[in-house]
């Protein structure tokens, strides 16, 4: 297990996959964290000043129990959870067993179209994990 | 496990405070973002309970400045005590760094210390870590208590109940006044600092 280490050249290819996309699609934030509550890379458009160290240990909280809750009835996991608000919304993704993806934007976007976004940078960013921690 | 950012030079440290419930765990906390405020860049997070109990933790991040042009971001946590609560605790426990264990000298408290202690042995060891090898600091809480009239525990008779195998560093102190609260955070550091950079080497 060596996730508690990434390269420079593994960020930048990550951020790369966040900008090109969710960020152009015209997400606010993304951030990946760690179950612990660790950020890996956090990429924003340049106008939200989310506190991300805070977000993060909060998502991991938030997620760690509803991974409890699915356990008590009886899945594997729950993959993927939304947040709905009036001006924002906030969808998270698990990439593997330590890493979540964890996205943050408005009303112009749609979920469905959000979601085929995620699914396919989860994807690329799974590639280049595995490279050097496989 | 702590989180290193090669390229943004960041080291992500996880310290959590442990303890039985109402032992102070959240009022180091408070104390330590009160006293440290210029090295705070954000609100601490508590998620509470209507009757002020932390239902499941509170958060406060905490810059150290740079070692070996590292950027050090320590992430205070702490669990809920409350014996209902030891899922959450577990939970919280995830990937930590360094613990504080927080003991309540109050005479009444003395089983319940020795229990909050084993299930933090645990606890660990349901993560693979061994309460005798994490970086750890005992702390005995509410020693100004004796001051009020209240039967507190010698700092001895605490010591041989909970550090007598252990034997790691730990401290008398009163979180409320804020006696020993820096001294117990700045061993917890950098036992937890050294712990890293010797994985690391």
């Amino acid at each position: 297990m060596n996730y508690g280490i990434v390269s420079q050249e593994q960020l930048e290819q990550i951020d790369t996959i966040l900008s090109e996309k969710l960020i152009k699609l015209g997400v606010d934030c993304v951030i990946i964290i760690d179950m612990a509550g660790n950020i890996i890379t956090a990429k924003d458009n340049g106008e939200s000043k989310y506190d991300v160290y805070s977000f993060a240990a909060l998502a991991a909280g938030n997620f760690a129990t509803v991974d409890a809750m699915a356990k008590l009835v009886g899945e594997a996991e729950f993959s993927l959870l939304f947040h709905k608000g009036q001006e924002s919304n906030i969808h998270f993704s698990k990439i593997d067993d330590e890493l979540l993806l964890i996205s943050m934007f408005g009303t112009e976007i749609s979920l469905g179209f959000l979601r085929l976004n995620v699914v396919e940078a989860i994807e690329q960013i799974r590639v280049v994990w595995g490279a050097n921690n496989g | 496990m702590s989180f290193i950012n090669l390229k943004d030079k960041v080291v992500q440290v996880k310290i959590v405070y442990y303890g039985p419930g109402r032992c102070g765990k959240t009022t180091n906390l408070e104390y330590v973002n009160r006293k440290f405020r210029n090295q705070i860049q954000s609100e601490m997070v508590s998620l509470k309970t209507h009757g002020d109990r932390t239902l499941f933790f509170d958060f406060l991040p905490f810059d150290m400045g740079k070692i070996k042009g590292y950027d050090i971001k320590i992430q205070l946590y702490t669990v809920p005590g409350q014996v209902k609560y030891n899922a959450t605790r577990k939970l919280v426990l995830k990937g930590v760094d360094g613990v504080v264990f927080v003991a309540d000298a109050m005479e009444k408290q003395r089983e319940k210390n020795i229990r909050s202690l084993n299930q933090l042995h645990e606890n660990l060891q349901a993560y693979k870590e061994s309460i005798f090898k994490i970086p750890l600091v005992i702390q005995y809480n509410k020693v100004d208590l004796k001051e009020h009239g209240v039967p507190i525990l010698p700092t001895e008779l605490l010591r041989k109940d909970l550090n007598s195998r252990l034997k790691v560093p730990d401290f008398e102190a009163s979180a409320i006044t804020g006696y020993n609260v820096a001294a117990t955070l700045k061993k917890i550091i950098s036992s937890t600092v050294v712990s890293i950079q010797k994985k690391l080497l």
